[in-house]
């Protein structure tokens, strides 16, 4: 629907929760069309409604914050672009990590899910032809996954088991196997090789289409089973 | 190695730091460190102002190092010890000043002396050097400067501020917003507050409330009656999608817009502009800026002009501007701290200006002036103290008051 046709502005329906409330609910709130989803949402904010409580922090899709669903998808509120959902947009926070209030959700439950300290840095896939100057062995980068928790959210199993560790977990572990710089491989298939890690996944490939940062969690977890099978089915 | 630190005695002195941003983060650090109480109350989420949308660079100083060597000798100091205290934290390609014109030439003389004056190790590239280097950069670059610059993760480095100061013991609300500063006898002797967790409100006394909310640090201020010389300053940035680069380049000449682009995971960051405004929540993203990112970007990399776009944002600086009756007692011009003592407040310290990679620095200072408004001669210890890994900062428990 274009702008035209709805008066340049947006009804966002979005989900509300207070520690110490007996429930959920959804509120109702008329906004200007604005550039993406997380600035109309800092709209309601500023001019509504004060009390919504959202994480944001780069406004870039490179810290990973302000993870949403919009309109029943995963998505990076500051990336997603509020001319095109339609004239309501429904904003609700991600589903299989635990509701702090509002569209917060609480981290921890998903940090928690990780076998190990994951390392931040990795070598950079650099320009094929660029040579390092002198002291520099080769170019670092940071990690592309951004600890968002947009794949657990879409992931269909883990909204039927809470055991279940979780794409961005088995998709690190595969990172460690792919560059170990010193890490023990042996414990990270360990704990991969087991009913509620590598082999739970069911290959939906949600979390791949839901990632906001190419990190490709359902192909990791297929070539991490390619791992586990090689070691004898242990589980 | 890291020593412990011993939690601070429960009759310690309370200090309650408002905002929820790098500054007060390390502040946070810097004054557990020193055996005080700590409460920090953030109305959003952690680096949700300005602390986590900068572009992410890691000042070499070298940007200042014509015109400005206090903020350039402070800048290379802190990018070392930055390095050391947050290992894993940053992207070390170092950067490089590039000069694409004639004009640029003439600006190259006096950025290699104020680099070596300011203590900024350098080294000259020549045009097949640096293209070596870096391929994608512009091929009619007459000259290029090496400089340790670097790429910072722009709210998980900040995060191990937090996530150290919380081991130690210190209480960090996000979510909790202050909606007055309570005053009695010339004094501001704490905060209420509103919990968008709990949709509660309540009260949060201290021995020193500290005003750490950089662009928003003037609000705060007005609710004690006093004043903040704070100019919101926005700029744009855009992020394109592609690694374009692997150092952090940089156009050589005076700070201008458009004249960096930050490699950061998968993205290139291209800043800033520089406007002001009245209202730090109030921001636009002018589309002549953005455009503006685009062409001075090709320039520097003119294959930023096809790359495929991914945001466009502002952040609003803190810009100090001058107050009438300044002390100075004031202990830095490139960030300030502010007793308000000197406005007939007692128990009020503001702490703004600044940046991201002189948060440590900033936090060090404002800790040295409320130890010794608490009586307190301890000296601080972060230049040395290895910060936890960002994700220590998820594995505590929820201590919110209900």
């Amino acid at each position: 629907m274009s702008a035209a046709d709805t008066g340049g502005r947006r009804t966002y329906r979005v989900y509300r929760y207070k520690r110490g409330e007996p429930g959920w609910r959804f509120d109702m709130f008329d906004v200007p069309l604005t550039r993406t989803v997380l600035d109309g949402l800092r709209w309601i904010q500023l001019h509504l409604d004060r009390t919504l409580a959202i994480r944001h922090s780069c406004m870039h899709a490179s810290c990973g914050t302000c993870g949403v669903q919009v309109n029943g998808r995963e998505a990076l509120a500051c990336v997603t672009p509020a001319d095109d959902l339609g004239a309501t947009i429904t904003v609700e926070p991600l589903a299989n990590i635990p509701v702090l209030t509002d569209l917060v959700v609480d981290m921890r439950e998903f940090v928690a899910r990780f076998p190990d300290e994951i390392p931040s840095l990795r070598a950079a896939e650099q320009l094929p032809e660029a040579t390092p100057l002198e002291g520099i062995d080769a170019y670092d980068r940071f990690e592309d996954c951004i600890e968002c928790g947009l794949c657990l959210s879409a992931c269909p199993v883990s909204a039927t088991s809470d055991a279940y560790v979780g794409p961005a977990a088995l998709a690190a572990a595969q990172r460690l196997l792919e560059e170990p710089r010193g890490a023990d491989t042996d414990r990270v298939l360990e704990w991969a090789d087991a009913p509620f890690a590598g082999w739970r996944c069911h290959a939906a490939f949600e979390c791949t289409a839901a990632c906001p940062s190419d990190v490709r969690p359902a192909e990791r977890i297929m070539a991490l089973r390619g791992r586990l099978g090689g070691r004898g089915a242990t589980s | 190695m890291t020593p412990s630190a011993p939690r601070p005695a429960r009759d310690a002195p309370h200090v309650l730091i408002i905002g929820g941003g790098g500054t007060g983060g390390a502040l946070a650090h810097d004054l557990t460190l020193r055996g005080l109480l700590v409460t920090l109350v953030e109305r959003g989420e952690f680096t949700s102002g300005t602390t986590g949308r900068h572009h992410g660079l890691l000042h070499s100083g070298a940007r200042y190092a014509v015109g400005d060597h206090d903020s350039a000798v402070e800048c290379i100091e802190e990018n070392a010890i930055l390095r050391r205290i947050c290992p894993g934290s940053f992207e070390e390609n170092d950067g490089l000043f590039v000069a694409l014109t004639d004009e640029d030439m003439a600006y190259y003389d006096d950025f290699v002396r104020g680099c070596k004056e300011c203590g900024i190790p350098i080294q000259e590239l020549t045009t097949d050097e640096a293209l070596r280097a870096e391929p994608r950069l512009n091929p009619a670059t007459k000259g290029a400067v090496r400089v340790p610059d670097g790429t910072m993760d722009a709210m998980r480095m900040p995060l191990r501020f937090f996530a150290t100061a919380k081991h130690h013991g210190a209480q960090l609300y996000n979510f909790m917003e202050v909606v007055g500063l309570l005053v009695h006898a010339g004094a501001v002797t704490g905060a209420a507050v509103r919990d968008h967790v709990t949709g509660t409100e309540g009260e949060i006394s201290a021995d020193v409330v500290v005003n750490a909310t950089g662009p928003w640090s003037e609000k705060i201020a007005r609710m004690a009656g006093v004043d903040v010389p704070i100019v919101p300053s926005p700029g744009v940035m855009l992020a394109v999608r592609g690694r374009l680069c692997n150092m952090v380049l940089n156009r050589m000449h005076g700070s201008g817009d458009g004249d960096i682009i930050v490699p950061q995971r998968a993205l290139s960051v291209v800043g800033t502009s520089s406007w002001t405004v009245e209202d730090p929540d109030d921001l636009d993203v002018p589309e002549d800026h953005v455009r503006r990112m685009w062409e001075e970007g090709a320039k520097l990399i003119p294959a930023v002009s096809h790359a495929e776009f991914r945001a466009a944002w502002s952040a609003a600086r803190p810009l100090i501007g001058s107050r009438a009756g300044d002390s100075g007692r004031e202990l830095s011009r490139t960030f300030k701290t502010i007793d308000h003592a000197d406005d007939g407040m007692e128990g009020f310290v503001t702490i703004t200006g600044g940046k991201a990679t002189t948060l440590r620095g900033m936090a060090e200072l404002c800790g040295n002036v409320i130890c010794a408004k608490l009586g307190i001669d301890r000296p601080s210890r972060t230049r040395t103290f290895v910060t936890l890994p960002h994700t220590a900062f998820y594995t505590d428990r929820d201590r919110r008051p209900a």
